[in-house]
């Protein structure tokens, strides 16, 4: 390992962990300083996860494997705990920290002003997802759930104020005993397979027999059960519409990839352990994924049909994104995996630059809501607080407010929609195509999901065009109002982005078919991360 | 032993649901509690009970697994006691919080009708 490359992959974990802590140092009138260290942060780990998406499919295209593992503190593969990046891990990280970017630049603009410590909490939330998307240990998992968990509690109270501490009082509650499952499903999978690293784990299922069967499987569905509840699969999801909708924009785009943790996790857990021939459970849940999901997005559709604010509209929206994935998931793996992940990337995306434009436009219409209001609870949190700083920073105006607000929500909508010419389109297609070319008799569950996947489209449209004349359309007395550079730039930011994954249609659904070639080639995974040798230092010669 | 151990868990588990589901916040963060004790204790069966054997390898004479209790599960819940402590102390601002702004101590921070 004398290659600095391969120390790569420890890097979207430990920079975010540094500059949260220098952060720590600085007091809050350094905002100046704060601001540096965030984007340099994030701008240093777009840098690596380019990198690693680059080498992974580098490697990949020309037929190499590129499964990377990195022990941690070099203990050897089972015994200690591993990072692994492969073709899933690059996307999803690429995808964490573009998001991140964006909701950085655009809480420059005013939002991070609004309470204490907001860049240091940033980071670790985005330390969390990193973490989350690279270990390939199930308590480690649990332990970066936790610090993404932690720090978006933190998040999530960002600004105080009613509706948000009411709604964050649920947020932390939920997911409190979230995490409790989820170590009541790793005990259990440790008790009965001796091990918690995802590759070895892969290799016991098949020797498990008997009672120790049933013990296993229980302890899978629990896990399953806390993943679920991230990923907002009815009836677990009530709590995440009124969540999304109270925290503060910047935030929102960082929750937008938080419920994609879950489905992630769900992934990368079960395609791994189940699905094989010779394990003794080639199907495990993948009906329960199915129908959940189906509820999930019926349950999403009429919620975004009976909603009238666009904040809610948008955490509805999250909630049909998230079924039609697990649905999909369920409804058969293999075929459907790239048009699974291409849809994953391009929905998360347009969420997050739906969250920002909501703010932009209801400021329009309503002058800032009173969920924009700041009110502390505490007469000592925020001491030292910059005076009215930000106001003139980002200061440099653009012309034609609405024209721009209103192109970029026609943008969002056909984006969450699905319909064409963007990538939303392209995702909902592929995904549609791998359905009905799944089997020759098509099952009258994968009619039912193909027919919702459609109507959710529909209802999107409705309600997104009826907001859309409501807030934008109607003709206003006010005066226009003002729009920072810092504030449009992250939406054209993700929206450039999807316009991207459009035009580049084709190698992108290229990687991603590669990516769930790679999740079904279970074996390949285990050989890479268990036979990935020990470093050799100098000093180990001598004893 | 091992029925005192899952009477014990079973006990605070029930408990902790029950209190759970209750609509005061100072009964969901006690509840919560409970629930993470009865978690850790939960973690730590896992690896098995075993009465006076110790958990670190004696390095002067050769190992035999069999003397030995399985440590793995007392740093998984050595982890989860901190987190979930950690989760608490945080769960109690946010409750203080809430009974500050909406002046109920109501988990939807309003009386119910």
């Amino acid at each position: 390992m004398g290659n600095w490359t391969d120390h790569l992959i420890v890097l979207p974990i430990l920079l975010p962990l540094a500059g949260a802590a220098l952060m720590l140092l600085l007091d809050e009138q350094r905002l100046r300083t704060k601001r540096a260290i965030s984007i340099g942060v994030i701008l240093t780990l777009i840098v690596v996860s380019g990198m690693l998406l680059q080498g992974i499919s580098a490697a990949g295209f020309a037929g190499q494997p590129v499964t990377r593992t990195y022990l941690v503190g070099n203990w050897p593969a089972p015994f200690g705990i591993v990072l692994v990046a492969d073709w899933l891990s690059a996307i999803m990280l690429a995808l964490a920290n573009l998001l991140g970017l964006a909701g950085l630049i655009y809480a420059m603009a005013r939002w991070d002003t609004a309470g204490p410590r907001f860049h240091a909490l940033f980071l670790l939330q985005l330390m969390g997802l990193n973490g989350a998307f690279l270990t390939g240990d199930i308590f480690n998992l649990f332990v970066f759930f936790e610090v993404l968990l932690a720090a978006s509690y933190g998040l999530m109270l960002h600004g105080s104020g009613k509706a948000r501490v009411t709604a964050g009082l649920h947020y932390v509650t939920i997911n409190v005993a979230a995490s409790l499952l989820f170590l009541i499903g790793a005990a259990l999978i440790y008790g009965v397979c001796g091990t918690l690293n995802m590759a070895d784990l892969a290799t016991r299922i098949p020797d498990i027999a008997g009672t120790d069967l049933a013990l296993f499987q229980s302890g899978m569905a629990v896990l399953g059960l806390a993943f679920l509840i991230k990923a907002g699969m009815w009836p677990l999801g009530f709590w995440l519409p009124s969540t999304y909708a109270a925290a503060s924009p910047p935030v929102a785009v960082l929750f937008a990839i938080l419920s994609k943790v879950g489905v992630y996790a769900l992934m990368r857990v079960y395609l791994l352990l189940f699905g094989t021939e010779e394990s003794p459970i080639p199907t495990f849940g993948g009906d329960w994924l199915l129908y959940g999901g189906i509820a999930t997005i019926i349950f999403g559709t009429i919620g975004l049909l009976a909603t009238r604010t666009l904040s809610r509209i948008a955490g509805y929206s999250a909630l049909i994104s998230s079924g039609t994935l697990l649905a999909a998931l369920g409804s058969g793996e293999g075929a459907v995996l790239g048009a699974v992940l291409f849809y994953l990337v391009s929905s998360t995306l347009a969420l997050g630059a739906f969250f920002m434009l909501i703010e932009l436009v209801e400021r329009q219409e309503f002058g800032d809501k009173p969920t924009a209001q700041t009110e502390p609870v505490f007469d000592d949190e925020y001491v030292w607080a910059p005076e009215a700083a930000g106001e003139d920073e980002v200061g440099i105006e653009i012309p034609g407010t609405i024209a721009i607000l209103g192109g970029a929500f026609i943008f969002v909508a056909l984006l969450l929609a699905g319909l064409p010419p963007l990538s939303g389109f392209i995702g909902k297609f592929a995904l549609l195509d791998g359905l009905i070319g799944l089997e020759d008799q098509i099952p009258v569950s994968t009619w039912l999901l193909i027919g919702l996947i459609i109507i959710s489209g529909l209802a999107t449209l409705i309600a997104t065009s009826r907001a859309g004349i409501d807030l934008l359309w109607e003709p206003s007395d006010k005066p226009q109002p003002v729009l920072r550079l810092a504030e449009a730039a992250p939406v054209g930011i993700l929206l450039a982005a999807c316009l991207a994954l459009t035009i580049f249609a084709g190698p992108v659904m290229n990687y991603m078919e590669r990516t769930g070639a790679s999740l079904e080639d279970r074996q390949g995974y285990i050989r890479s991360v268990m036979s990935t040798p020990r470093l050799q230092s100098n000093g180990e010669g001598a004893r | 032993m091992e029925v005192v151990l899952s009477l014990a868990i079973g006990v605070l588990t029930a408990s902790g649901i029950w209190l759970v589901l209750r609509p005061r916040t100072f009964q969901l963060v006690l509840g919560l509690s409970l629930l993470s004790y009865a978690v850790n204790l939960f973690i730590y069966a896992m690896g098995r009970i075993r009465v006076d054997a110790p958990p670190i390898v004696d390095g002067s004479v050769p190992a035999d697994p069999a003397q030995y209790t399985d440590p793995l599960p007392q740093a998984l819940v050595l982890t989860a006691i901190v987190i979930s402590f950690a989760m608490t102390a945080l769960l109690l601002v946010v409750l203080l919080a809430s009974r500050g702004l909406t002046g109920t101590d109501h988990v939807d921070g309003k009386e119910p009708d």
